[in-house]
């Protein structure tokens, strides 16, 4: 029980579990498949609903990063074991670190838009996901984006790989209808001129400013909501793009013609996170997503002592509500293991 | 468009396809609409290839017009559909291949559904069995016969002595494919290429040389949709339907439609009429039409069949500019002699679709 803690997983949990962990002394192990920390967050320019850049998020994070965790870059893992509570996580390049407790914070994959076939991504040249949009203003590409566009009349499409049964994913990935409303305010701002369509089912304001944002989404920018599905998209000769959609509040079919359309893609389970849950036991829900030990309470531990999941490796989160998940996800495992420590000393007690 | 991202969508949708020993089952309505299209299934099949292929002519409809028509309740569909496996299995056959697509598709529909309830399937056992003494085997492999043609697309290539491009110019023609609703609408994985970006005619388009167009309502309803025609106060809606698609693909001036369903080639070619005699309006340059065809005769024309022996001369649009442009050869005089030699009459030519055209 005084062996460090390993993370696996250097996203927003992660780093925020490390540097919790770590500031109560606890030497903590952290290890990241890729050469960078940070995660998804990596991908993203602007955060909603403050707008604030997602790098400087990034940088309050790594400003946890303090000399008690161990981090390790390109750690492909090949094998867990668990020796009595002793977890042995060996790598594919040789490398062995033992922990007394383990969490896994292996975040989750952004949905593959071709799924969705009649939209035509992969297909059709001007169809683009939310996350490359991001990646885009993230590279102050917005030039090359919309390079040759006259018109500039846009699509958006909500719930793209979420509460869609027909791709297996019925639960809502909680992001995307407010990213959907942020994204549209910030082309707005790049082109005044572009008229921008968002296709919804229902938009899920979930939490505080968001609603707000919404209400300036159409006020301010004059952003068209309309409740409907799409159904297909198809290319004319130009590339732009013809998109039929009902329009549920009107009960009339709508065709209408873009020049971009936007697909807001949603969470879904990393194989990642599969991969490891498999080598360490913890069950998944029919969604894919882990499930914890008790939803109120234990949320963070699972049936197996000493393990325990943090961030969007539970289901979809944003960001702020996954900084949240990982504080507590610390305060767990330092429970756990001070529980330890005293049963040992109880145990030595008897002795 | 990135054809990349189409083909990474095929390799997905791959289907087995039998390759010999197939039972046969027709179409209701194809004799009547394109009378040239089964018999040169067969021809190619047997003469071409050598395959086996079996018919039994006294099976009978599947009744899927009747059955989505709500005519024909589904017990009874399933009945009829489990004696035409019975005739399948009474001739030792285990590869079930059909002409219609919607056929096609009820019999994947009925398949699926015995998959699922089995005591449906024991239940309509026993119907068939007290009425008619017979019993069956489900099909090894059910496969329409655009796939099968699709499979031999290479070797009705390599016998081929036309290709789809203007022998004039070297250029491929452009081709618009329509797949009927049902061939992969209902279950993807049933069909080539899935339902979004199906490939078993572009498949055959490519193969033989053409160049496939895909145009904003490639996916759209040919017309014919049942209800659409079936019941005479939605003929409107029939017709709109074909105009919008028609409307779409016309500025990319297609030199010709293919189709593999009963339905489409009826009505994108006979409402080409339709539209030129309510509106003046033709689709394919100096008044004439665009010919659409079955997959059957197209694979017919490749291997260098008489024109009018695949029936060519019965549709509503004249072939004439395709078959110039393929360079085959036909003589005018016989288009509308019979078998026999004897004169059937010339048509009545419409008011404004070119019927006549000046061949090259």
């Amino acid at each position: 029980m005084n062996k460090p803690v390993v993370i696996i997983g250097g996203g927003i949990a992660g780093m925020e579990a490390a540097a919790c962990i770590s500031a109560k002394g606890r030497e903590v192990i952290l290890l990241e498949k890729t050469g960078q920390l940070g995660g998804h967050l990596l991908q993203w320019d602007r955060l909603f609903p403050t707008r604030r850049k997602s790098s400087e998020v990034l940088r309050h994070l790594e400003k946890g990063m303090n000399d008690g965790i161990s981090v390790h870059l390109e750690a492909e893992i090949s094998g867990i074991e668990n020796n009595n509570g002793v977890f042995i996580v060996k790598l594919s390049d040789g490398r062995e670190f033992e922990g007394s407790a383990l969490l896994l914070s292996t975040g989750y994959s952004v949905f593959d838009a071709r799924k969705k076939e009649e939209y035509g991504y992969g297909i059709y040249d001007n169809v683009i996901t939310s996350a490359e949009l991001e990646e885009f203003f993230r590279n102050n590409r917005q030039e090359n984006l919309l390079k040759g566009i006259k018109s500039k009349r846009i699509g958006i499409v909500h719930c793209v790989g979420s509460r869609d049964e027909k791709v297996g994913n019925l639960y809502c990935s909680k992001v995307c209808c407010i990213t959907g409303v942020k994204q549209a305010i910030e082309i707005k701002e790049l082109l005044p001129e572009s008229e921008i369509y968002c296709f919804y089912m229902d938009l899920r304001m979930f939490d505080r400013h968001f609603e707000e944002m919404y209400y300036e989404a159409q006020q301010k920018w004059g952003i068209h909501f309309i409740r409907g599905r799409m159904s297909e998209a198809a290319e004319n000769a130009d590339h732009t793009l013809v998109v039929k959609v009902e329009d549920t509040l009107t009960g009339l079919p709508l065709k209408m013609t873009v020049d971009i359309l936007i697909l807001l893609v949603g969470f879904i389970p990393s194989p990642e996170t599969a991969r490891l849950a498999g080598m360490l036991g913890i069950d998944s829900g029919e969604d894919g997503f882990l499930i914890v030990e008790d939803e109120h309470f234990a949320s963070n531990s699972t049936s197996i002592p000493g393990v325990f999941i943090s961030g969007a490796v539970k289901g979809p989160v944003c960001i702020e509500h996954t900084i949240t998940d990982a504080r507590a996800a610390a305060l767990q495992v330092l429970s756990y293991l001070d529980s330890e420590i005293a049963k040992w000393r109880n145990s030595e007690t008897v002795k | 468009m990135k054809i990349e991202g189409k083909q990474m969508i095929w390799k997905e949708y791959q289907k087995e396809i039998a390759s010999d020993n197939f039972f046969y089952v027709r179409s209701c309505v194809r004799q009547n609409f394109f009378p040239g299209s089964e018999k040169t299934f067969l021809r190619i099949m047997r003469d071409e290839l050598q395959k086996d292929v079996f018919e039994n002519a006294s099976h009978t409809t599947c009744s899927g017009i009747g059955y989505h028509s709500d005519i024909v309740p589904i017990e009874t569909t399933m009945t009829m559909i489990a004696r035409q496996f019975a005739l399948m299995t009474e001739a030792g056959k285990e590869n079930f291949t059909t002409s219609c697509i919607t056929s096609f598709g009820l019999y994947n529909e009925v398949l699926e559904t015995w998959h699922h309830f089995p005591d449906v399937e024991e239940r309509v056992r026993q119907n068939l069995l007290k009425a008619t003494g017979r019993s069956f085997n489900k099909p090894k492999n059910i496969s329409h016969a655009s796939d099968v043609i699709f499979h031999f697309r290479k070797e009705i290539a390599d016998r081929g002595k036309f290709t789809l491009t203007d022998h004039r110019t070297g250029k491929p023609l452009r081709v618009v494919e329509h797949i009927g609703c049902h061939y992969s609408k209902m279950f993807p994985s049933k069909g080539v290429g899935g339902a979004e970006y199906p490939y078993v005619l572009a498949g055959m388009i490519e193969d033989w040389g053409g160049e496939v167009i895909d145009y904003p309502e490639r996916r759209h309803c040919c017309g014919f949709g049942f209800r659409q025609y079936l019941v005479k106060a939605n003929r409107g809606y029939s017709i709109a339907c074909s105009k919008k698609k028609f409307e779409s693909m016309e500025s990319y001036s297609p030199d010709m439609i293919l189709t593999n369903c009963p339905g489409c080639p009826m009505f994108l070619d006979r409402w080409q009429y339709a539209i030129s005699e309510m509106e003046g309006k033709t689709y394919g340059g100096n008044g004439q039409g665009i010919p659409v065809l079955t997959y059957e005769e197209l694979a017919g024309l490749v291997l260098g069949y008489n024109p009018w022996d695949l029936g060519l001369q019965v549709h509503q649009v004249p072939v004439e500019p395709l078959l110039d442009k393929m360079g085959v050869p036909y003589d005018p005089g016989m288009k509308f002699k019979g078998a026999n030699g004897e004169d059937l009459g010339m048509p009545e030519a419409p008011s404004y679709l070119n019927f006549y055209p000046e061949t090259a």
